[in-house]
C-alpha cells in the first residue's frame, strides 16, 4: 500500500527518540570535525570533546561557524576526511573573496539524494512521474541535487538545464513531464510562452507538481502559480553549505517547510545577542549537519531569518516547521535597542491596498535621536481628501509602532521612485554609519 | 448633476507638477480648471480637463497616483457678494465646503465645488435657484 512517508520511521519519529538520535549523531560529528585542521584548533581551543556535549544545550557551548570562516580556510581547511574519501566538491561563485567550497564523499551524496527523495515522494512524487529539473547544473547545486534526489525516487528524471524555454516546453509535452523544478520568476515565464505558443497547461500537459524555491516569493505567487498552471506548488529549502536542496521542505499541508532534524540540528538566535529566540519568533537560523562526513558544519550562521512554526503538523511529520524566509540577518536593524527586520515593516506595509509594493527605509540621528522614516509607494490615490490620507499614514504609523516597537515617520511618495521589490533591492538605508 | 474632476497625488518635490502637466499636454489633454493644494510633504492637484478618463488612463500608464471623482459646478457672476449668497446657502441647509475653486470669464464665474454631502447637492441648488451646470456645458465654454 502507499504510504505518504518515504521513510516512516524517521518521518514520525517521537520527538524524544529525534533528540536521542541527534545527540548520537552530534557526538559523532563532533569526533569527525576534530579531524579538519580548522575544527582541531577551533574546539579545542573552546574546551570541547564530543563527550562533553551530552544534552542539545549543550551544544550552545560550541562556537558558531561563519561564511568567513570557509572563505578563511579556502578551499580544504574543513575537510575532516582524508582526500581519497573526497568524491565531489561544490563550490560557490564568490564574487567577493574566495568562494566557499564544500566537499562530500559518497556516504554525504548518497544521503543528500536520500532527503531529496524524501521532500518529493512527501509531496506525492513517485517512480513513475516525469521531473524536469530548469535548475542550472554544475557547481550549482539545485541541478545535481534534485537530478540524484529524483533518480533515487526512481522517477523520469529530465536534466533540462536552465534557458531555453521553448525547448523545455517541448520536454513537457513530448516527456509527459508531470513535474518541474524551477525558481517562481522562471514559472511565470514558462507561463507566458506556453500562453504565447496557444498551450494551456491545464489541459495540454500532464503538469500536477511545482517545486519551487531559492528565491523568495509570497504565497499569493504560489497561488497565482497553480492557478495558472493547475498544479500544486511546493516551497523548497536548501543552500549550497547544507549540502544544496533537501533540508527543509513543504508536505502537502502547505503550511510552513519541514526541517529534516534527523540531518540537521537547528536554532533560532538573536543575531545581535547569539542568544536563542522563544519558539514561533523570528530570528537567525543556525544549522548543525549531523550525517555529513567529509566535511562536517557546526552551529553554522545561515544570515537566513526565519522562525519555526509552533505546534504540530496535521500530516503526522514530528520534524518541526520553519517559517518563509523573512528576509537577511545582514538586514537587521537597531533602533533604540530594538532588533528591526525590514521584512516585519514590509508584512504591515502589504496588508495596505491603498499602497504600491515598493519602499525605503532610512535611519539617521535627528537631534540626537535614532529616527526611522520608511518612504512607501501611493497605489492609485484612493480619495480626493487630505484628511483620508492623513489618516491613511496614521493608521500605518500605528501599525508598524505595534509590530516594532518603535514610531517611524510616514512619507507617501509617488509611484516608481523607491527601489524596485524584485531582485536585491537596497531597503534598507542607515546613515547613522557615516556620522 | 455633477462633473468629473481628476485628483492627482503630488508628493512635494520640484518639477513634479510639470512632468504631470507635460504627460497631459504630450497627448493634447485641455485643461478647463486646476487646482493645487498642499501640505509640507504632498499635495493633491485637481483638475477639470476636456476628457477625465483619458487624462487618467495616461497618468497611470505614468505611474502617476490618480483618482477620478465627481465634484459640482455652479455659474454665477463674478461678484464677491455672489459668491457669499452661494456659499451662505449651502451653509444654511448644513452642509460644509470641502473645498472650492473658481475661474472666470468677463462676468461669469464657474464655481467647483465639493461638499460634505453631495447626495443633497441637488436639493441645494433648486431650493435656492442656483444654477448647475453640466459637463457639456463646461466643455463647451
Ligand atoms: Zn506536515
Amino acid at each position: 500500500m502507499d504510504t505518504p512517508y518515504y521513510q516512516p520511521e524517521i518521518e514520525t519519529m517521537k520527538r524524544a527518540d529525534l533528540e536521542a538520535l541527534q545527540i548520537k549523531r552530534l557526538q559523532n560529528t563532533l569526533r569527525i570535525a576534530r579531524q579538519s585542521p580548522f575544527y582541531k584548533a577551533r574546539l579545542s581551543e573552546a574546551g570541547i570533546s564530543p563527550d562533553n556535549i551530552r544534552t542539545l544545550d549543550d551544544l550552545r557551548r560550541i562556537p558558531f561557524t561563519t561564511k568567513n570562516d570557509l572563505r578563511a580556510h579556502y578551499p580544504f581547511g574543513l575537510v575532516a576526511a582524508p582526500m581519497e574519501q573526497v568524491v565531489r566538491l561544490h563550490s560557490s561563485s564568490g564574487t567577493t573573496g574566495n568562494p566557499t567550497v564544500i566537499c562530500h564523499s559518497q556516504h554525504d551524496l548518497d544521503q543528500w539524494a536520500n532527503r531529496v527523495a524524501r521532500c518529493l515522494y512527501m509531496v506525492g512524487l513517485r517512480n513513475t512521474d516525469v521531473f524536469q529539473n530548469t535548475s542550472g547544473y554544475g557547481m550549482f547545486t539545485g541541478g545535481l541535487g534534485f537530478q540524484y534526489g529524483a533518480e533515487k525516487l526512481g522517477a523520469l528524471t529530465v536534466p533540462a538545464a536552465a534557458g531555453n524555454t521553448i525547448r523545455q516546453i517541448k520536454f513537457i509535452r513530448d516527456f509527459g513531464t508531470t513535474s518541474i523544478h524551477a525558481i517562481p520568476s522562471y514559472v511565470f515565464r514558462l507561463y507566458d510562452v506556453m500562453r504565447e505558443l496557444n498551450i494551456d497547461p491545464r489541459t495540454d500537459t500532464r503538469l500536477t507538481t511545482l517545486v519551487i524555491g531559492a528565491e523568495p516569493h509570497t504565497d499569493a505567487q504560489r497561488r497565482k502559480i497553480e492557478e495558472s498552471l493547475g498544479v500544486k506548488a511546493y516551497n523548497s529549502f536548501g543552500m549550497s553549505e547544507m549540502s544544496g536542496p533537501g533540508v527543509a521542505f513543504e508536505c502537502p499541508e502547505q503550511n510552513g517547510m519541514h526541517l529534516w532534524e534527523d540531518s540537521f540540528i537547528m536554532e533560532i538566535i538573536d543575531p545581535e545577542t547569539l542568544e536563542p529566540v522563544p519558539d514561533g519568533e523570528v530570528g537567525e537560523l543556525v544549522l548543525t549537519t549531523l550525517d555529513r562526513e567529509a566535511m562536517p558544519l557546526l552551529r553554522y550562521r545561515t544570515r537566513d531569518l526565519t522562525r519555526i512554526l509552533p505546534g504540530e503538523c496535521p500530516c503526522g511529520r514530528t520534524h518541526r516547521r520553519i517559517d518563509r524566509f523573512k528576509g537577511r540577518s545582514d538586514d537587521m536593524f537597531i533602533v533604540k535597542g530594538v532588533n528591526i527586520f525590514p521584512m516585519q515593516i514590509e508584512k504591515i506595509l502589504m496588508q495596505f491596498k491603498e499602497l504600491g509594493t515598493n519602499y525605503l527605509i532610512t535611519i539617521d540621528t535627528i537631534n540626537h535621536n535614532d529616527e526611522v522614516l520608511v518612504e512607501v509607494e501611493l497605489s492609485d490615490l484612493f480619495t480626493d481628501d487630505y484628511s483620508q490620507l492623513q489618516g491613511l499614514t496614521r493608521e500605518i504609523t500605528r501599525q508598524l509602532k505595534d509590530e516594532i516597537l518603535v514610531t517611524p515617520k510616514i512619507k507617501l511618495v509617488d509611484k516608481g521612485t523607491m527601489p524596485q521589490s524584485t531582485g536585491k533591492a537596497i531597503r534598507v538605508k542607515d546613515l547613522r554609519k557615516n556620522k | 448633476m455633477t462633473i468629473k474632476q481628476l485628483s492627482v497625488f503630488l508628493e512635494n518635490k520640484s518639477g513634479r507638477l510639470n512632468e504631470i502637466l507635460h504627460i497631459l499636454g504630450e497627448a493634447d489633454v485641455r485643461i478647463i480648471a486646476a487646482m493645487v493644494a498642499d501640505t509640507t510633504e504632498y499635495g493633491i492637484l485637481r483638475l477639470i480637463t476636456s476628457d477625465t478618463a483619458r487624462a487618467y488612463e495616461l497618468l497611470k500608464a505614468n505611474q502617476v497616483s490618480a483618482q477620478q471623482n465627481d465634484v459640482i459646478a455652479l455659474s454665477c457672476q463674478s461678484t464677491a457678494r455672489v459668491f457669499a449668497h452661494q456659499l451662505g446657502c449651502f451653509a444654511q441647509e448644513g452642509l460644509s465646503i470641502e473645498y472650492m475653486y473658481s475661474f472666470s470669464i468677463h462676468d461669469k464665474a464657474f464655481v467647483i465645488l465639493r461638499t460634505n454631502d453631495p447626495n443633497r447637492v441637488g436639493e441645494v441648488a433648486r431650493k435656492y435657484d442656483l444654477s448647475i451646470i453640466t459637463e457639456e456645458e463646461l466643455l463647451r465654454l
